[in-house]
């Protein structure tokens, strides 16, 4: 047999797992992966821009074909981000974490990235989300942001309450997912919904003068014999409080 | 070929699956003869794709439809292999798979081929290997290692002879 004829012969199939890796790595599919967090087991989705998606297990991949469509292939997470994965879920902040925010309007990437500001053990109304985004009459659609989030527990959107002060929905397997979240970041869901009830919108410090959101770390660390409840923030400003500069209740 | 690239300007997520379908072989076993390492050459295609289909997301639809799409591909398959000889410390993969492919298959004789592809300098061992292995012309070998044909004909007649010659004091 010639050189050039046993040449052409050096060539086989080409190497399982190819075609997936060039589906991952160019985003024509997305991997997947799963995590625990402190409502369960969930799965997170990714692409080499950063975290996609974040859903709870049970129905996953009916729920992502119908929002996003892409072929899902189980993978690892490139690994300098698999180890910020579990702290960005327990933390509810992206931190280092790279995420891929564009299954959304650029609006509501802005409400999601404002809404992971929020720190752990607080909450916000919806209208605080709408004065940081420079827009404070767009609450409904601050609400619609918040609910299109592709990646709770990471983006905190269980963090933002009703204006009203009442823990509200939640889009990750309904209310009481919530409820446990804001619990197991001490957030004290009970104490909110008795605040929410006697119309208590923002508290003040009688001593330093300022008035906060009920849950600013601030305003928790103050002296109860100190605190002021108000209904609205006019009365706070009427009484001659002004607003905390960490939470910025407005 | 053309079809390929007509789809391509069409719908360009639609249709680079094909493209893998159709290149990889060629590709991951061309860079493996070249290069001589399995995980390297599965490194270089995948990245090798990956950068074709970046490249082909900016290119407006005549550029498409005027492309060549297997010296191409050879083009960005032969600049990224002269970077990872250059740059030794790999970067990481962007995605990694959890399931790797159990055993590859690896023609008869694999191994001693690769001994004697071996005693090559770089330029014979890509111009023959992209000759007879990928059964590519000597045309298009000279647009995807941007040498002239004249030298690339030269390096395919030198790297036979020395491979006759590997096989003669095989015996």
């Amino acid at each position: 047999m010639s050189i050039e004829s046993q040449l052409e012969a050096l060539m086989a199939q080409a190497p399982a797992g190819l075609t997936e890796g060039v589906a991952l790595g160019t985003g024509l599919a997305e991997g997947y992966e799963f995590y625990d967090s402190a409502i369960g087991p969930v799965v997170v989705t990714f692409n080499p821009d950063g975290i996609s998606s974040l859903d709870i297990v049970h129905g996953f991949q009916e729920r992502y074909a119908e929002r996003f469509g892409k072929v899902l292939l189980p993978a690892e997470a490139p690994s300098a981000w698999r180890r910020h994965i579990p702290e960005a879920i327990e933390r509810g902040t992206p931190g280092k974490l790279p995420v891929d925010l564009r299954s959304v309007t650029r609006f509501q990437q802005e409400v999601l990235r404002t809404t992971a500001t929020i720190p752990k053990g607080e909450v916000r109304p919806y209208g605080w989300v709408a004065n940081e985004v420079q827009r404070p009459r767009a609450v409904r659609a601050v609400g619609s942001a918040v609910a299109r989030n592709p990646i709770p527990l990471i983006i905190p959107c269980h963090r933002v309450v009703r204006t009203d002060g009442h823990i509200g929905n939640y889009s990750l397997g309904g209310p009481h997912y919530k409820i446990e979240l804001l619990e197991h970041e001490g957030a004290k869901p009970d104490v909110l919904e008795d605040l929410a009830s006697r119309h208590v919108r923002v508290r003040a410090n009688a001593s330093t003068g300022i008035y906060c959101h009920p849950t600013c770390g601030g305003i928790r660390r103050s002296k109860p014999s100190n605190v002021v409840d108000f209904h609205s923030i006019s009365d706070a400003q009427e009484a001659g409080f002004r607003a905390c500069k960490d939470c910025r209740p407005g | 070929m053309d079809d390929l690239a007509k789809a391509l300007a069409t719908d360009l997520d639609a249709a680079f699956p094909a493209v893998v379908e159709e290149m990889s072989r060629q590709l991951f076993w061309g860079l493996r003869r070249i290069c001589g390492d399995h995980q390297e050459a599965e490194d270089l295609t995948q990245e090798t794709f990956i950068r074709a289909y970046r490249a082909l997301g900016s290119y407006d639809r005549d550029r498409i439809l005027s492309m060549k799409l297997q010296p191409w591909l050879w083009t960005i398959a032969m600049n990224l292999g002269r970077n990872h000889l250059r740059d030794r410390s790999r970067r990481p993969i962007y995605v990694e798979m959890t399931e790797v492919g159990s055993s590859d298959p690896e023609p008869v004789d694999g191994t001693a081929w690769d001994r004697r592809l071996g005693t090559l300098n770089r330029h014979q061992r890509t111009a023959v290997v992209l000759r007879h292995v990928v059964g590519m012309g000597i045309a298009e070998i000279a647009e995807a290692t941007g040498r002239p044909e004249g030298t690339v004909k030269a390096d395919v007649h030198r790297a036979l002879a020395r491979l006759r010659e590997a096989i003669e004091e095989e015996q």
